[in-house]
């Protein structure tokens, strides 16, 4: 049912937790569909310096978060903005069909929690503005 | 790695005494049960005995006893075959059946008949008084099942068939749970068609029954031969049919010991789990259930998740029924019991059975608890936020 890499990071997810006095904070999904998903992140010098995750979720929801947060961390906000549902999927060597729309949120947790981290942190002209 | 399999509501192995009935009609007693030759005669010989011990078993006739290819066909049957038969158009069911007979009732509806789906209470239990209600002149079909494969939970079957006499509709039940596990008496239950599966028992799959009691309108629906009087044509699965026969011999005589020693097993499963983890709820009937099944529920965790990662240390179990572990909807039959998608979510169906020792039971109580303690922590949804 699942690849090998899914297996391997829903045994050992990576980059669980939450950060405190996070940067920006992403939540997505929720309890009555079977996932939930929040993203904290710290930024530094426009960069995701660290990022933890914290999953409610069937397998495939724990592997794509902990991969998610594995591909973001080190990026640019503009990079990491730029990790998508389909990138999340390939990473992990493909996901079962019914597994791609509900439990595949994390790249979305990633980009509300940078969009968050936007609104919080007005950039002069010039810079990034949040949307 | 130790295998310990607690999911014998999904399927349960073949008894080494059943294949051992078995084999020699696959090799020299090969013949079709329909052949005039003496190879033909013996596998015809060992179909009759069959149907002989089934029907004892269920206290019906062997001519009322139809062997099918298993309990999706035996349901179908029994739901198109008596809406092609009948003289209105329109079925009763329950909320919480298998899909073998939701989903034949839906095909019904699409074709024109009006469908009734009765509910349930939060044990599960559907109530005769609403059966009563629900009863109409047009009414051909009362489809409600023995026990439920999810949560376990035992109709009360005797007074939903007695109420569906009343009206002159007909009554059926899917005992594929509950055949095994408790008496299975058509006389004392009062039903017209019953199903039954082998492979629920400790016999081979692909193998079942249709019990229909005599006098009963209903129509084949697998046209062919002259085969099972012409009620259900095709080549007898001689070797199925036989050691479907011995298992239900062999479960018959075990079962009130063995229904005792699962109750014990079982409870012993759900206090020290209740015991160890916080928020756990039961799902399903906390007396009027099968002995051997046991749904929890562990809050703010996921099915599958727990499901996996008890695999990974070799437990087999399910979440809610291994049909819907392929989808993301929360199981239809503990949403009809009214319990919220996000706890359904998070249940987990253990299912003991002929080889779980005490033993087996202890090992899950070691290694369960920490499996949903990790979860949890990974969760971000907590007691305190839902509450
Ligand atoms: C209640 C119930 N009815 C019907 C079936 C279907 O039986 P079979 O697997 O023999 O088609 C099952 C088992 O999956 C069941 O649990």
């Amino acid at each position: 049912m699942y690849s090998d890499k899914v297996m391997e990071h829903f045994t050992d997810p990576q980059n669980v937790g939450e950060i405190e006095n996070p940067d920006g904070v992403g939540q997505v999904g929720n309890p009555t569909c079977g996932d939930v998903m929040r993203i904290t992140i710290k930024v530094e010098d426009g960069h995701i310096a660290d990022i933890k995750f914290k999953t409610l979720g069937c397998a495939a929801a724990i592997a794509t978060s902990s991969i998610t947060t594995e591909m973001a961390k080190g990026k640019s906000l503009e990079e990491a903005m730029e990790i998508t549902r389909k990138r999340v999927a390939e990473e992990l060597g493909g996901l079962p069909p019914q597994k791609m729309h509900c439990s595949n949120l994390a790249a979305e947790g990633l980009h509300k929690a940078i969009e968050d981290y936007r609104a919080k942190h007005p950039q002069p002209a010039g810079g990034q503005t949040s949307d | 790695m130790r295998t310990v399999y607690m999911d014998h509501s999904a399927t349960t192995p073949v008894r080494p005494e059943v294949v051992e009935a078995m084999l020699p009609y696959f090799t020299e007693q090969f013949g079709n049960a329909s052949s005039v030759h003496h190879l033909g005669q013996r596998a015809r010989a060992a179909v009759d005995e069959a149907r002989d011990i089934v029907a004892a078993h269920l206290n019906a006739r062997p001519e009322e006893i139809v062997f099918t290819s298993g309990g999706t066909e035996s349901d179908n049957h029994a739901i198109r075959g008596v809406a092609a038969a009948g003289r209105g158009r329109h079925v009763i069911t329950s909320a919480v059946e298998h899909h073998a007979v939701l989903n034949t009732c839906k095909a019904l509806e699409k074709e024109g008949f009006e469908v009734t789906v009765l509910p349930v209470d939060e044990n599960g239990l559907v109530d005769p008084q609403e059966l009563r209600g629900a009863l109409r002149p047009g009414t051909v079909l009362v489809s409600i099942m023995m026990a439920n494969n999810e949560v376990g939970t035992i109709q009360p079957i005797r007074e939903l068939a007695e109420v569906t006499a009343e009206s002159g509709a007909v009554f059926h039940t899917d005992a594929v749970q509950a055949a095994g596990k408790m008496p299975v008496d058509v006389e004392e239950l009062g039903v017209d068609l019953l199903s039954l599966s082998a492979h629920k028992f400790y016999g081979p799959k692909g193998v079942g029954v249709l019990y229909i009691r005599a006098g009963t309108r209903i129509r084949p629906m697998q046209v062919g031969g002259h085969h099972e009087h012409g009620r259900r044509a095709g080549t007898e699965n001689v070797p199925g049919i036989v050691g479907m026969a011995r298992a239900l011999e062999l479960a018959c005589a075990e079962m009130d010991e063995e229904a005792q020693r699962l109750k014990r097993l079982r409870e012993h499963l759900q206090k020290g789990l209740t015991g160890r983890l916080e928020d756990v709820q039961l799902n399903g009937h906390p007396e009027q259930r099968l002995p051997h099944l046991l749904n929890l529920t562990f809050a703010y965790v996921e099915g599958e998740s727990m499901l996996l990662s008890l695999d990974a240390v070799g437990v087999c179990v399910s979440t809610g029924s291994a049909c819907t572990s392929g989808t993301l909807e929360p199981s239809h039959v503990l949403t009809a019991m009214g319990v919220r998608p996000e706890l359904a979510h998070g249940s987990l169906r253990f299912s003991l059975g002929r080889m779980n020792t005490e033993d087996d039971v202890e090992y899950v109580l070691e290694k369960f608890p920490p499996i949903v303690r990790r979860l949890r922590e990974m969760s971000p949804t907590t007691r305190e936020a839902s509450a």
